[in-house]
C-alpha cells in the first residue's frame, strides 16, 4: 500500500523560486510520470520527498503519515546506477534492504535471475554493461520494502535501443509486483509509453500544469509507439510542453 | 638486469682502482661477509623486525584513528591538521634523544618514533579517501535514509580503502627506518646497533651488510601489504572507471 500526496509544495534556491504550489497524488499501484523540461527542479522535487531538506511550505504525505523531510521513507534510484563497485551484484541488490535492514539473499537471487543478470550475481559492476547495470539497480530499489519507488531518469543515459528494452522490462516487471511508482523523464514517449498517469510540470518555478490520464491498456506492446493514438497524444503533450518552453 | 649490471661494475672497478677494503669493500666481500656472519646478525635481525612490526601496527592504527577522527569532527580537522604537518617538520634525529631523555632506552621511545614516522602517511591517505567519497554514491545513501554510520561503513570506508593501502605502503618502508634510527640512540639489539658498531670499527663491509638487510625488509615489507591490498581489494577494474551509465 502507498498512497503519496504532496500538499502545495514550495520551495527555493538563493532567492530563485524552484517550486510553486506543487500538489498531486500518487495512488497504490499507480504508475506516475512527472513530465518536465530540464532544470525545471524535477529532482529538487524528489529531493524533498526523499527527504534530504525540507520543503519551505506545504507538507509530503505518505499513507496519512507527514514525511516532510524525513529520510529513508521511500526507494529510489538514481539516474546513474550508482551500483558500488566493491560490491557484487547480489550485495548490491541487497544494499537498499540493507539499509533499512530487511536484506533477503533468496529473493534476491531470484530477482537476479528474473533479471535475466544470472551468472552475474557475484560480477562486479564494472563487468556488467549499461543496461545490466540499471537492471540491477532497479531491482535495489525494488527489493527496499518502501512502498514507493522513486525512479529519476534512469534510462536517460542509456542508448535508443536498450531503452526501449528496458522500458518494457521495467513494465513487465512492475506489472507482476504492483509498486507505485513516481518516475521522472523529460522524454515524452517514455512517460506515455509507461504510465497511468503524467504531471506536466512548467518551468522556473515549477508548478503543476497539467495532468493527463493515459488510458492505454496493460500490458503494453512496443506496437503501441507507432499507434495514431499514441501519436496524438504525443503530439498532445508535446504542444504543452511547448507552450512551457 | 641493472642491479647486476651496477655489482658488477662495482666489483671490477673496486680491484681496478684497488680501493681500499675499508673505503668501499668491492660486492663480493660484502656477500661473503652476509652469508658467513649470519650468527653474528640474525639476533640483530630478529629484534629490528620485531620492531618494526609492533611499530608499523601502532603506528597504522593511530593513523587510522587520526583519520577517522579527523574526517568525522570537521571542527576536529581544522585544529589538528597544522599539528600533524608540524610533527612531521621536526627532524626525527633531533626528536631522538629528547624522546630518550624523557622516556629512557626501552622499547617505548623507539615505539614513538616509528609510530611518528608511520602514521602521517597513512593518516592523510585515509582521510584523502574518505573526503573523495563519489557524490553520486553518497546521494544514493541520502535517498534511501541510510544513517551517518551506514554511511561510514557502507560507503565512505570501503571507498577510502585503496588510499588506505597506499598509505599503509609507504609507512611499511618508512617504519623499518625508523625502527634503525631508533635503534642508534641506544639499543641492546638491532640491525641499527649493528650498523653502529660496524661503522665505529671500520668494518664497512658489515655496514653494507646492514644497508642491504634493511633495503631486503623495506622490500618484503612492502611486497606483503602489496599482497594484501590484492587480496582486500578485489573489485577494481583495470581502468578504474565505476561510474559509467
Amino acid at each position: 500500500m502507498a498512497n503519496l500526496s504532496l500538499q502545495s509544495i514550495s520551495m527555493s534556491f538563493e532567492g530563485k523560486k524552484i517550486l510553486e504550489d506543487i500538489q498531486f497524488v500518487v495512488k497504490d499501484a499507480e504508475f506516475v510520470t512527472i513530465l518536465g523540461p530540464s532544470g525545471s527542479g524535477k529532482s529538487t522535487l524528489f529531493h524533498l520527498i526523499g527527504g534530504l531538506y525540507k520543503p519551505e511550505q506545504g507538507h509530503i504525505f505518505l499513507n496519512g503519515e507527514e514525511i516532510t523531510g524525513k529520510r529513508g521513507s521511500i526507494s529510489y534510484m538514481p539516474q546513474s546506477p550508482s551500483l558500488f563497485p566493491w560490491r557484487t551484484i547480489v550485495e548490491n541488490v541487497l544494499l537498499g534492504a540493507e539499509i533499512v535492514g530487511q536484506a533477503d539473499k533468496g529473493t534476491a537471487l531470484q530477482m537476479i535471475e528474473k533479471a535475466g543478470l544470472l551468472g552475474y550475481e557475484h560480477a562486479y559492476p564494472h563487468q556488467l554493461s549499461g543496461g545490466m547495470k540499471q537492471r540491477a539497480a532497479f531491482i535495489r530499489s525494488l527489493m527496499s520494502p518502501q512502498p514507493l519507488i522513486c525512479l529519476d531518469e534512469p534510462f536517460s543515459a542509456l542508448d535508443e535501443f536498450t531503452r526501449v528494452e528496458m522500458q518494457k522490462w521495467l513494465m513487465n516487471i512492475w506489472v507482476e509486483h504492483k509498486r507505485s511508482i513516481l518516475f521522472v523523464t523529460h522524454n515524452i514517449e517514455e512517460a506515455l509509453f509507461l504510465s497511468d498517469r503524467i504531471i506536466v510540470l512548467s518551468n522556473r518555478p515549477a508548478t503543476v500544469q497539467k495532468e493527463f490520464h493515459i488510458p492505454f491498456k496493460r500490458p503494453r506492446e512496443e506496437s503501441l509507439l507507432l499507434t495514431e493514438e499514441f501519436l496524438a497524444w504525443k503530439k498532445e503533450i508535446y504542444n504543452e510542453l511547448r507552450v512551457i518552453v | 638486469m641493472v642491479l647486476i649490471l651496477l655489482f658488477i661494475i662495482w666489483e671490477i672497478s673496486s680491484h681496478l682502482f684497488a680501493i681500499p677494503a675499508w673505503l668501499m669493500p668491492p660486492p663480493s666481500d660484502i656477500f661473503h661477509e652476509g652469508i658467513t656472519g649470519w650468527s653474528n646478525y640474525n639476533g640483530h635481525l630478529l629484534s629490528t623486525i620485531q620492531l618494526t612490526l609492533l611499530g608499523f601496527m601502532i603506528g597504522a592504527s593511530f593513523g587510522v584513528i587520526v583519520a577517522i577522527g579527523l574526517h568525522t569532527i570537521a571542527v576536529l580537522r581544522e585544529i589538528v591538521y597544522p599539528f600533524m604537518i608540524l610533527s612531521q617538520n621536526i627532524p626525527i634525529i633531533v626528536l631522538a634523544p629528547l624522546l630518550v631523555i624523557w622516556f629512557g632506552f626501552g622499547t617505548l621511545p623507539k615505539l614513538i618514533i616509528i609510530t611518528l614516522v608511520c602514521f602521517f602517511p597513512i593518516a592523510i591517505a585515509t582521510l584523502d579517501g574518505l573526503k573523495q567519497t563519489s557524490s553520486e554514491l553518497m546521494h544514493y545513501m541520502k535517498m534511501a535514509g541510510a544513517s551517518n554510520k551506514q554511511i561510514f561503513w557502507k560507503l565512505e570506508w570501503p571507498h577510502a580503502l585503496p588510499s588506505l593501502f597506499s598509505g599503509l605502503k609507504i609507512s611499511a618502508t618508512y617504519s623499518v627506518m625508523g625502527a634503525v634510527i631508533s635503534e642508534w640512540l641506544g639499543a641492546k639489539k638491532g640491525i641499527g646497533v649493528y650498523m653502529t658498531l660496524a661503522s665505529s670499527s671500520f668494518r664497512t663491509d658489515r655496514v653494507f651488510v646492514a644497508i642491504f638487510i634493511i633495503m631486503i625488509i623495506s622490500l618484503s615489507f612492502f611486497a606483503l601489504i602489496a599482497l594484501l591490498e590484492k587480496r582486500v581489494i578485489r573489485w577494481q577494474s583495470k581502468g578504474g572507471e565505476h561510474t559509467d551509465g
